[in-house]
């Protein structure tokens, strides 16, 4: 609720026409120490309904652990996670999933011995709420379920251009592609929020076109607010619509993509450096 | 001739004790698949298991010896038996909650620890439930019957008598095996149907292949673990309930589990099938090896290692089983 009325306030058009809501997420003051070593520090920001927003910094960053915070894989310390409008307690990862929130691996985690389309099928589990036993004798309405989720994972993989490979154990498939059906497992929950780490990594230039195209276009057409980490700085400044930058765990920059670029500590930490 | 059909039959009789060995292995490996624990107390899951079946059956008094000594009574049986399926679903209840248990305080305070430890928590499961099981139920030898027929079948004798000539009887089957081998074939078969059909079975499948990606799926590994736990306590009953009525219910039923060491060597810790063809190997391979050369050359009692030796020469030539997951690491 809270959203549309925050929504109504802040709703901005973006120069491509897409319409950008209210605070969809907001991470306040979010500090994670490992022992000693201090993974992230009093870092803030938020993420928006319907846009792209991007976590970029170099190694070590501490990026990964930021999304780890954001899907429940660490609890930090110190700091609060607000979300859809309220502040989020301590949740597992398997109930924050629940809530909306799907994300890919930097080193794809799918389930290798499955095929693409029971891949995307252990998407939909969130929306399937048939009890065990009634599953087991696989009548009425765990059928009628199973058959919905279904036609919904089929959806998703002709969106995503997969269905020469539906039933092929993912295990043997190149890396691209297995990158692709990761992102259509994430897609197959419906997403509030997407969580995308490095979802480029080690992917070649045509391969990286078209995971760009496809990240677009489920932000376009299904307005899934996405949030992703890349070290491709073109990719980034192509796609996000705001972006942060980390460096050693604290926040060093915070806006458009241009005047990320044009940031002197950015350019001083990570650009200046590493930009190609 | 008759060498070759008694060779037959003694294939045959290796399938069927196979199938047993099968069931044991079943349950090692699911919960090895769906948590990389290898679990020391699935041959004591079978015993309790069936020690619970027969308690329950005959209508004894649990933890009869403890009150009787504490309050100086004299209670030990309720005095009504009851009937055989009952007392088995009551048992696969108890199972049920021994699984839930196990998650709820053991499972669930090591989550993320080395497998090591993991192991040797439930080896103090493993003499835990030991002792819990005499306490309940005592620790005489109990006999189960469950109305489930014993001996040769003479059915399948005589009509399998004319293969041979004179010396042929026909083929010895115990029905007991038999049984046992539908059985065994009816709860695979529903374990693979369940696994592959159902969105739980499912759920189950990729927790078994990445831990973290099930979790950012929704999958709360928690409640799988009850799951498979509760899975492999019902298996443990089934093979309890084969092992129990075949010889009896008491301690050395616990050691059948040793027996499943080579089968999943065999067919590889991780792989459903591979326990089921693993194990009818080293049966076959076994009643095979004593026939043809353990008797007439080695004097016999070759069952006793011959499982042990294959493994040995698995573990040479093939470590990672028949079925199991070739082990590359990346450098």
């Amino acid at each position: 609720m809270t959203v549309s009325q925050d929504a109504a306030v802040q709703e901005t058009i973006t120069p491509d026409g897409r319409t950008i809501g209210g605070v969809l997420m907001e991470m306040r003051n979010i500090t994670l120490r490992f022992g000693g070593v201090v993974a992230i520090e009093d870092i803030s920001f938020d993420i928006r309904q319907g846009e792209i927003r991007a976590i970029i910094g170099p190694n070590g960053a501490g990026k990964s652990s930021m999304l780890n915070v954001i899907n429940g894989f660490y609890h930090p310390q110190d700091g609060e996670v607000w979300y859809k409008g309220a502040i989020r307690g301590p949740m597992r990862p398997h109930q924050i999933a629940a809530q909306g929130i799907a994300r890919t691996f930097q080193n794809i985690a799918l389930f290798h011995g499955m095929s693409t389309l029971d891949n995307i099928m252990t998407g939909r589990l969130t929306h399937m709420k048939t009890g065990m036993l009634s599953q087991s004798v696989w009548f009425g309405r765990a059928q009628r379920e199973e058959t919905e989720n279904r036609a919904f994972a089929e959806r998703i993989i002709d969106f995503l251009e997969i269905q020469s490979i539906r039933k092929t154990p993912v295990g043997r498939l190149p890396y691209g592609l297995q990158k692709r059906v990761e992102l259509g497992r994430a897609l197959a929950a419906e997403p509030s929020l997407l969580l995308l780490d490095e979802p480029m990594a080690g992917m070649n230039v045509e391969e990286k076109e078209d995971m760009s195209r496809f990240i677009l276009d489920v932000n376009d057409e299904f307005g899934t607010t996405i949030a992703l980490i890349e070290h491709d700085m073109g990719v980034v400044m192509d796609l996000a619509d705001r972006v942060v930058v980390m460096d050693y765990g604290r926040k060093i920059g915070d806006g458009s993509p241009e005047e990320v670029r044009n940031n002197k500590a950015v350019i001083d930490a990570y650009l200046g450096v590493s930009s190609d | 001739m008759v060498e070759f059909l008694y060779g037959i039959e003694v294939v045959i009789n290796g399938l069927m004790a196979g199938v047993m060995y099968s069931l044991v292995a079943l349950g090692f490996v699911l919960i090895f698949k769906a948590s990389g624990i290898f679990n020391y107390a699935q041959g004591v899951m079978a015993l309790f298991a069936a020690m619970t079946l027969v308690g329950v059956q005959e209508g004894q008094v649990p933890f009869a010896h403890l009150i009787n000594s504490v309050f100086g009574t004299q209670y030990h049986h309720f005095g009504w038996h009851i009937n055989a399926l009952v007392a088995i679903a009551i048992a696969a209840l108890m199972m049920l909650l021994f699984a839930y248990l196990v998650e709820r305080y053991i499972l669930k305070h090591l989550v993320n620890q080395e497998p090591i430890i993991l192991f040797m928590a439930t080896i103090g499961l493993a003499y835990f439930m030991e002792g819990f099981g005499d306490l309940m139920w005592g620790s005489n030898i109990k006999t189960l019957d469950v109305g489930i027929p014993q001996g040769g079948n003479f059915w399948i004798e005589e009509k399998t008598a004319f293969l041979g000539g004179e010396d042929f009887y026909g083929f010895y089957l115990d029905t007991l095996d038999i049984y046992a081998t539908v059985i065994a074939f009816i709860l695979v078969s529903t374990l693979v149907l369940f696994s592959q059909y159902t969105k739980t079975g499912r759920a189950l499948r990729a927790v078994a292949d990445d831990h973290q990606a099930a979790l950012s799926v929704g999958i709360s590994l928690r409640r799988i673990w009850v799951i498979v736990w509760s899975i492999a306590g019902i298996v443990a009953l089934v093979a309890g309930i084969m092992w129990g009525s075949k010889s009896g219910v008491q301690f050395s039923l616990s050691l059948i589990a040793l027996k499943a060491l080579p089968v999943l060597m065999l067919g590889g810790f991780t792989s459903i099938p591979g326990a089921i063809i693993g194990g009818l190997l080293i049966g076959i391979g076994e009643k095979l090896f004593e026939f043809m050369i353990g008797a007439p050359f080695l004097g016999g009692a070759t069952e006793n290692w011959f499982a042990y030796m294959l493994a040995l020469v698995f573990l040479v030539f093939r470590p990672q089983g028949l079925f199991g997951e070739k082990i590359i690491e990346r450098v």
